[in-house]
């Protein structure tokens, strides 16, 4: 037995040749054809070597996600492995590579186990340190571990970090914790028993219980995943397709990448799930193009899983066929809508089509189509295994079940993180979040990236589930969650998210094509200091213009962040128009330098900074910036001592 | 007539070879535009309009279909791209300190214009309003690193830690 999915002796017939409908239970519990202690014991052994380090064993897991790969992680293995090898403790420490922990921030991450300790932002001068005391020693390094913010107290162990302690895991719960280039990994986390579980069903049946669970569609809509399963199952049609979109585009969103590079076969076995349901032989992933790392993990996976019977013909048995590929998106951000992404696996242009029909009748190739995405198909395995009502108890009454959000800007733990729907933004921003950083206040939150919108702080004790946030302007969206402090100005939010969405729009429909331009005109102008009386009002009469008449859920929800922070924070766009003036100071053509003469000591060193020299004074002597020449870069006040330049 | 063993074709070099295979593996895969471009770019570094004339001849798709897929996403390039991408900040704050002379330098040195690529393919040269170091003026950025406080003189020896 080479791994956990091979055979144990002879007996065992199990390939994709030859599927043994108990496959999947054999090598958790195996085996099960035969009586054997020796090959009981030898599968029970490779479970445990998978779930715990063996008996005076030590393992050092590294985070390899992208964003702990690009502060260093690779380079850290090797220098770990390059030092035991030479102090001859290599035989006696595994080292494991795995997928994100959604704690980027911290990163790179290595958790030493037993003890799971958790060290932060470790590098490569560590490793001497962490050999010495922590592996041979067996003292912690406390100049390593994670310290709360506000209280500054270090945290020993991985599940005492309120940034965790607080979440509630499903789709994230193997990220980090398992080899993702390893399906016996997988198995041995119970994975492939919801597989297993859904083909010993109806296929009706699996879709009501997907409809029991309550789970929506964690892309962006949140429409009734059962649901969307149960019209394609009844579509007519011989040929059905599943597809899978991974083509994560929305700025400031990163779980499907996570899920993809961190759990792989979690997302394949919620395909199988579905494709079994459906009617289905035939599967696509479309990923974005940006994402290398996950094509290479899913690559990885689907070989494995072909490898053992799990994808192909006549799956365990059960005489149910699926095949896998995989589409690697080329750079539109429109892919992202489903109708699109369909079109870009045909071959064209990824413009979007009319609906309905819906791909659920006439899809991929014209043939009906299941598309949901990353997320949501990670959750189908769970609700397989432990049942629908156990997912439903989570959540509030229309939102089921967890969600994954991606919390970023000026808070201080930015991550990935998982809570069950009905959570509170400031449950999520100032708990597990932390707060804000430099404990400056809180403004606004953006959620939902391009397609969502800004909340200020009396929305903060907002349940955050697909209704209550769709009635306040905003959406679930992908679930990213930009959260913003004084220094963010919101009429410059609205422009930044406006050129982007800008820049995506296909082009097809006129709303999107022209509305967007002319918006983008509007909030340009005025952070310029050139908005015009009327301006407020044509900029929402155009809005909802755009909204109601687009073609695709692109233009229809992309005034969303022009129109919440017209709703919230009217008062800004009035002070850039009325006033010139940028409340919070971030527009820099509204801006002027001065130096307070109080505080000025005369060093210099302000002069001397200016890239334009247009700040005058002898030293010792006050100085004096002429605003006529001044160019706004903000150099002299970043470095003035003596916080005697003031921006107003 | 020459004494050579050539049969009077052209030959074809390693990349159109590779280009060949492609197209024979992909011909009868419905919607396989895409990832024959992805492919091709990958072998060419870019696509050239002799490759985008034979995907749409071997492919049976139009060359005007070809050139629509081809502009519509960010990923396909129809001019070459070097393998450092050098961007020159003409912000207001760098012009001021000499930025357009380093641009200048940048240009004689690389004998190429904005947006253009050495004919080594080792860089491409672009400018863009701002990069938000102004302190540090006049900046590049090769890749992902920036170089700032620059003077003329410093280039040579930057652009040679860039193969």
């Amino acid at each position: 037995m080479q791994n956990l999915m091979e055979a144990c002796c002879r007996q065992c017939t199990h390939s994709p040749q030859t599927p043994c409908s108990d496959y999947i239970s054999c090598r958790l519990e195996g085996p099960l054809c035969h009586d054997s202690a020796l090959c009981k014991e030898s599968r029970k052994d490779w479970i445990r070597a998978i779930q715990q380090p063996a008996e005076g064993k030590k393992r050092l897991l590294i985070c390899a996600g992208t964003g702990c790969i690009a502060s260093g992680s690779r380079p850290l293995k090797e220098h770990l492995e390059t030092e035991l090898t030479a102090r001859g403790l290599r035989q006696d420490v595994d080292i494991i590579l795995t997928g994100c922990h959604g704690f980027c921030e911290q990163g790179p991450i290595l958790i030493v186990e037993p003890g799971k300790t958790f060290y932060c932002r470790v590098q490569t001068e560590d490793v001497d340190e962490i050999v010495e005391q922590h592996l041979l020693r067996e003292e912690r390094v406390d100049r390593l571990l994670y310290r709360e913010p506000g209280s500054g107290e270090a945290v020993f162990a991985y599940p005492e970090i309120r940034f965790y302690a607080l979440q509630k895991r499903i789709v994230l719960q193997n990220c980090g914790h398992i080899n993702p280039e390893d399906i016996g990994e997988y198995v041995a986390s119970q994975g492939y028993q919801g597989l297993r579980m859904a083909l010993s069903m109806e296929q009706g049946a699996v879709i009501e219980e997907l409809k029991r669970s309550g789970l929506r569609g964690r892309g962006g809509a949140g429409f009734l995943t059962g649901m969307k399963w149960e019209f394609t199952a009844n579509a007519p049609g011989e040929k059905k397709y599943i597809v899978c979109n991974a083509d994560e585009g929305d700025p400031g969103a990163f779980m499907d990448r996570s899920v993809l590079e961190g759990d792989p076969h979690a997302v394949i076995e919620g395909m199988l799930i579905a494709a079994h349901a459906i009617g289905a032989d035939e599967g696509y992933i479309y990923v974005r193009a940006e994402y290398p790392l996950a094509i290479e993990r899913l690559q990885i996976a689907i070989s494995q899983a072909k490898k053992y019977g799990l994808l192909g013909t006549n799956i365990l048995g059960t005489g149910f066929n699926f095949n896998l590929h995989i589409k690697a998106g080329a750079g539109a951000f429109v892919c992202g809508e489903e109708t699109a992404l369909l079109t870009s696996i045909e071959g064209n242009r990824g413009m979007p089509r009319v609906r309905p029909p819906f791909p659920a009748v006439k899809g991929l190739w014209d043939k009906p189509t299941n598309i949901n995405n990353v997320e949501t198909y990670a959750n189908v395995p769970h609700i397989l295994r432990r049942g629908a009502d156990w997912y439903a108890q989570m959540g509030t009454g229309t939102s089921k079940g967890s969600k994954v959000f991606a919390l970023t800007g000026k808070v201080n733990n930015t991550g990935l993180v998982e809570v069950p729907m009905g959570l509170s933004l400031r449950e999520i921003i100032f708990d597990i979040g932390g707060g804000i950083r430099d404990h400056k206040p809180f403004k606004a939150v953006q959620i939902g990236g391009p397609s969502g919108g800004c909340l200020p702080e009396s929305m903060l004790d907002l349940p955050v589930d697909y209704d209550s946030l769709t009635a306040a302007g905003a959406m679930v969206g992908s679930g990213g969650l930009v959260v913003m402090d004084e220094e963010t100005c919101m009429v410059d939010i609205a422009r930044f998210f406006l050129s982007f969405t800008q820049k995506e729009s296909c082009g097809k429909c006129t709303p999107c094509r022209e509305g967007t331009k002319r918006m983008l005109e509007i909030l340009t102008r005025m952070t310029q200091g050139d908005g015009r009386r009327g301006d407020v009002e044509a900029l929402e009469e155009l809005a909802q213009v755009v909204k109601d008449s687009s073609l695709c859920g692109l233009g229809q929800t992309a005034p969303n962040p022009v129109l919440t922070t017209l709703r919230y924070f009217r008062h800004e766009y009035e002070a850039h128009i009325q006033e010139k003036r940028c409340p919070a100071g971030a527009c820099s053509a509204l801006l002027t330098y001065q130096i307070e003469a109080d505080r000025c000591i005369g060093c210099t060193l302000c002069a001397r900074v200016c890239p334009v020299n247009c700040i005058s004074g002898k030293p010792k002597e006050v100085h004096l910036i002429d605003s006529t020449r001044c160019i706004k870069c903000g150099a002299c006040k970043d470095k003035c001592k003596f916080n005697a330049v003031s921006r107003r | 007539m020459c004494n050579c063993s050539c049969t009077g074709e052209p030959a074809l070099s390693e990349k159109d070879r590779r280009l060949v295979e492609l197209l024979n593996k992909y011909r009868t895969v419905p919607g396989v535009l895409i990832p024959v471009l992805q492919e091709a770019q990958e072998i060419y570094g870019y696509l050239p309009a002799e490759v985008l004339q034979k995907v749409a001849r071997e492919l049976q798709i139009p060359l005007a279909k070809v050139y629509g897929v081809v502009t519509f996403y960010s990923q396909f390039h129809l001019k070459p791209r070097g393998r450092n991408i050098i961007r020159v900040c003409l912000g207001t704050a760098c012009h001021v300190r000499g930025g357009d002379k380093i641009f200048a330098a940048l240009q004689k040195e690389l004998a190429v214009d904005d947006g253009e690529t050495t004919t080594d393919l080792r860089f491409t040269l672009e400018s863009v309003a701002c990069i938000g170091a102004c302190g540090l003026a006049p900046v590049i950025m090769i890749n992902h690193d920036t170089h700032g406080r620059l003077t003329p003189e410093k280039l040579t020896g930057i652009l040679a830690k860039y193969e």
